[in-house]
């Protein structure tokens, strides 16, 4: 009897996660959750170009003006979603935008990008996903805001929404430019 | 007046799918001849009701009919007369009428071959069916109405998806969903089984062929969609473990599992409660796929329109058919198995690795789509599990499946002694491996994949040949049409296999900058840009490239890419130019124009052995459909049978 009742536990189970699903649904948030790294340098690293594997870049090469670090993989559905949100925030020049192609085939992430139109300043692969465990990323569509001095100030998990670029990433960036 | 008498149709056939699902109920647990003889004729009226509703949309569509909302927003007048009709099940409310649609043609195929079975058995079945009519006709019904008007009438439509104005979008929908429903006709059956108690293996007999028929269904379905994505989205890719393909992947896997077990049912009377559960589960996962996709819960490139009331309305009407049905199994289901005893080396137990191996990869399937809900549910984002993941899984689940398949029809029922097929098989596996190392050294650009390709394909075609040669002997060559059905979906499987590691391991691409007149060579063909050419289609406007593929001096085609820019709304779409053939695909797909000298972005590729990926599923669904013509689903039905 016991064993008979278990497909009906679990399809309760597997019920219950929809209905949250659906209830989360309609009142979509993505806010950013709270990260150990914030306020704090971000990690060392040393990354070739997409496309350019002889070439490397590093967190010192980034420093200067603040950066958003955008990651994504050819693989991942939720960065098509979030993709021309990327590109509008890229091109409207507020902000440089660096990609970071997590766990990904080169040839893969070209493909995505010709595909779907590349807006960022420099992409970094992180072929293996080594470097992405001291930034904490675990998946992606992340995105990591980084000021002039390479700390870390603000960190997404998810697709990035225009809600979460005028109400999280904007009033970010005008407390970035006014503190120096 | 015509869209309000679709409505009134809409209405009708739900007011008789209520009666159906009720009276002949009542009927059959009363022992009320009459009440269960309404069955057939009420399921007649359904369809009629709801062919008349389906008739009028389609003419809305024809017509150009823009004061109804849905044709508003997925036609357009300039839209081709061939697209205007597939343009019906274009979005979500046309898409679920054609469901219903497809349920009702079921049902009544269902009443029309069913004259042998019991009153009481049909007038179940013909109920639980009435039930499932029920949900989705309200559903489309009070959150989903494709007739509603738009007051006052749009001037124009807002055209249907070019994505979608494709000749393989005219298929793709209908044969999965012929597939989807058709699960409901074994689902029917074991609800009819569980609600009367005893597990009739007459019944599993008679339920068999329409499983199978469904099966092949989604088989092509899938297939087609498969092909459909490869050539009109421009990436080369044939599947991409998206949330809506997964959808129909796990109940392409739990249906494949199902036709075993109840083969085994049928014919052993061993599995009775498993094959009730995955016929309930087969059903169910249908009905989650169309959860998935219509309620918006999951991001995914088949972008519908989501709506969290429809979430909700499918959810209560998943958590009623599902709770219901495994609570009914939790009680009814059989507590002892009556079939044949059967020991550890026996085809039972193939055929029972064969049920769990699928059955648990559909369920990786269901965790892996459902991880970046529970992800965000338990507030970790909203993260994709993309095909490392399910790349990974899949490899480690079929490739038991791939080394046991051709022992299955080899070993006997009950008892077999475990070296005699090793004995039989033993050769074929060292010419499989030999093979594969040949292939190592020789095949250009091989791999690891490459050998697998080679290995699991004359592995699977070898032992099934092995199979029908001990056929010749043992029978003299006596061959029922299941056992060739089996054998040409196992072959089927084989060129399913090769193709994909094959075309996985194997293939070469290139994205260039492509200057008029410029060269370029990949895997011995040479590809000449030609420019390009601005013309115009009938509802929109395309630059059309021109390149020519030539091997050594041989001419082997002209190809002319497109890319697309739709009147209305300004989407742009690529078409790719393929020349297939059997052994290797040239795809050329354009990008974007690099500047004012004519040049473009192009991708080409060479893919081997791209076709066999869907001639194999082709060949599988074939068998599927062949094993149906066998005479033993022919044998009378004896109603009493106190074996069970």
């Amino acid at each position: 009897m016991i064993r008979r009742l278990l497909p009906l536990v679990a399809f309760i189970l597997l019920a219950s996660l929809l209905y949250v699903g659906v209830r989360m649904n309609s009142g979509r948030d993505n806010s950013a959750i709270p990260s150990p790294l914030i306020d704090k340098p971000a990690p060392a690293f040393s990354l070739p170009v997409l496309g350019d594997a002889t070439r490397k870049i590093g967190n010192k090469d980034l420093l200067g003006a603040p950066y958003l670090l955008n990651v994504w993989g050819s693989w991942c559905v939720n960065c098509r979603e979030e993709h021309p949100q990327i590109t509008a925030l890229a091109r409207s020049g507020k902000v440089r935008v660096i990609g970071y192609d997590y766990k990904d085939a080169p040839e893969d992430g070209q493909r995505w990008l010709a595909q779907f139109g590349n807006p960022y300043e420099i992409v970094i692969a992180d072929q293996d996903g080594q470097a992405a465990l001291d930034w904490g990323i675990y998946g992606a569509p992340e995105t990591f805001l980084v000021d002039a001095r390479g700390i870390i100030r603000w960190k997404a998990v998810g697709a990035i929404s225009d809600e979460v670029i005028q109400q999280q990433i904007e009033p970010q960036l005008a407390k970035l430019a006014a503190s120096p | 007046m015509l869209p309000e008498l679709g409505q009134i149709a809409l209405i009708l056939a739900l007011l008789l799918a209520v009666l159906l699902a009720t009276v002949p109920l009542i009927g059959a647990q009363r022992g009320n001849n009459a009440w269960m003889l309404t069955a057939r004729p009420l399921v007649y009226g359904q369809l009629l009701f709801i062919a008349t509703a389906y008739a009028l949309l389609t003419y809305a569509f024809v017509a150009h009919d823009f004061s109804v909302a849905y044709v508003a927003s997925n036609s357009n007048s300039l839209l081709p007369t061939l697209y205007q009709y597939p343009a019906v099940w274009g979005a979500h409310e046309g898409s679920l009428l054609l469901w219903v649609l497809i349920l009702a043609i079921w049902t009544v195929a269902v009443a029309v071959f069913s004259k042998k079975l019991p009153q009481i058995v049909i007038a179940r079945v013909l109920a639980v069916m009435g039930w499932i009519s029920v949900g989705f006709l309200s559903f489309l019904i009070f959150t989903s109405d494709p007739f509603a008007r738009l007051l006052p009438a749009a001037q124009e439509g807002n055209d249907l998806n070019p994505v979608l104005q494709d000749p393989g979008m005219i298929f793709h929908p209908p044969l999965l969903y012929t597939g989807y429903v058709g699960f409901a006709v074994a689902f029917a059956f074991a609800i009819a089984a569980l609600i009367d108690g005893n597990v009739n293996v007459q019944w599993v007999r008679w339920a068999r062929p329409w499983t199978n028929v469904a099966w092949g269904f989604l088989t092509w379905g899938i297939a087609l969609g498969s092909f459909w994505a490869y050539y009109e989205l421009g990436w080369g890719g044939w599947w991409f473990w998206d949330p809506v393909e997964n959808a129909s992947f796990m109940p392409w896997l739990v249906g494949l599992a199902l036709l075993h077990s109840q083969a085994v049912t049928e014919k052993r009377g061993s599995f009775r409660s498993w094959t009730l559960l995955l016929a309930i589960a087969a059903f169910s996962l249908s009905l989650l796929g169309t959860f998935l996709v219509r309620s918006g819960v999951l991001t995914s490139v088949h972008a519908f329109a989501s709506d969290p009331r429809r979430g909700l309305f499918i959810l209560t009407f998943l958590a009623i058919v599902i709770g219901g049905s495994l609570l009914l199994f939790a009680f009814r289901a059989p507590t002892e198995e009556k079939g044949q005893p059967f020991v550890a080396a026996s085809r039972e137990t193939l055929l029972l690795a064969n049920n769990l191996l699928l059955s648990a990869a559909a369920f990786m399937i269901l965790l892996g789509t459902l991880y970046p809900l529970l992800a965000e549910a338990l507030n970790l984002g909203k993260i994709s599990v993309g095909s490392p993941y399910f790349g990974l899984l899949f490899t480690i689940l079929m490739t038991p499946l791939v080394l046991l398949l051709p022992f299955g029809p080899l070993t006997r029922w009950q008892r077999e002694q475990p070296d005699k097929p090793m004995r039989m098989l033993a050769p074929w596996g060292l010419l499989a491996l030999a093979a594969g190392a040949i292939a190592f050294f020789a095949w250009p650009g091989g791999t690891a994949k490459t050998v697998a390709a080679c290995v699991a394909g004359i592995w699977l075609v070898f032992g099934t040949l092995r199979f029908v040669r001990e056929r010749f002997v043992q029978a003299k060559g006596r061959f029922t049409a299941e056992m060739i059905g089996m054998c040409l979906a196992h072959v089927g499987l084989a060129v399913f296999f090769f193709g994909v590691l094959v075309t996985e391991s194997t293939s070469v691409e290139k994205d260039v900058a492509a200057k008029p007149g410029q060269h370029f060579q990949l895997r011995g063909y040479d590809f000449r840009f030609d420019g390009t050419q601005a013309i115009q289609g009938p509802n929109y406007q395309a630059d059309r490239g021109t390149v020519l593929v030539t091997r050594g001096d041989r001419l082997i085609n002209t190809m002319h890419p497109e890319k697309r820019a739709y009147v209305s709304g300004g989407s742009i779409m690529t078409e790719t130019a393929i020349d297939g053939t059997m052994f290797r695909d040239l795809y050329v797909a354009m990008g974007d124009s690099l500047g004012n000298d004519g040049s473009w972005a192009l991708r080409l590729h060479v893919k081997p052995f791209v076709r066999w990926i869907w001639l194999g599923a082709l060949m599988m669904a074939f068998g599927a459909f062949v094993v149906t013509v066998d005479k033993r689903f022919r044998r009378p039905v004896v109603v009493m049978d106190a074996n069970g």
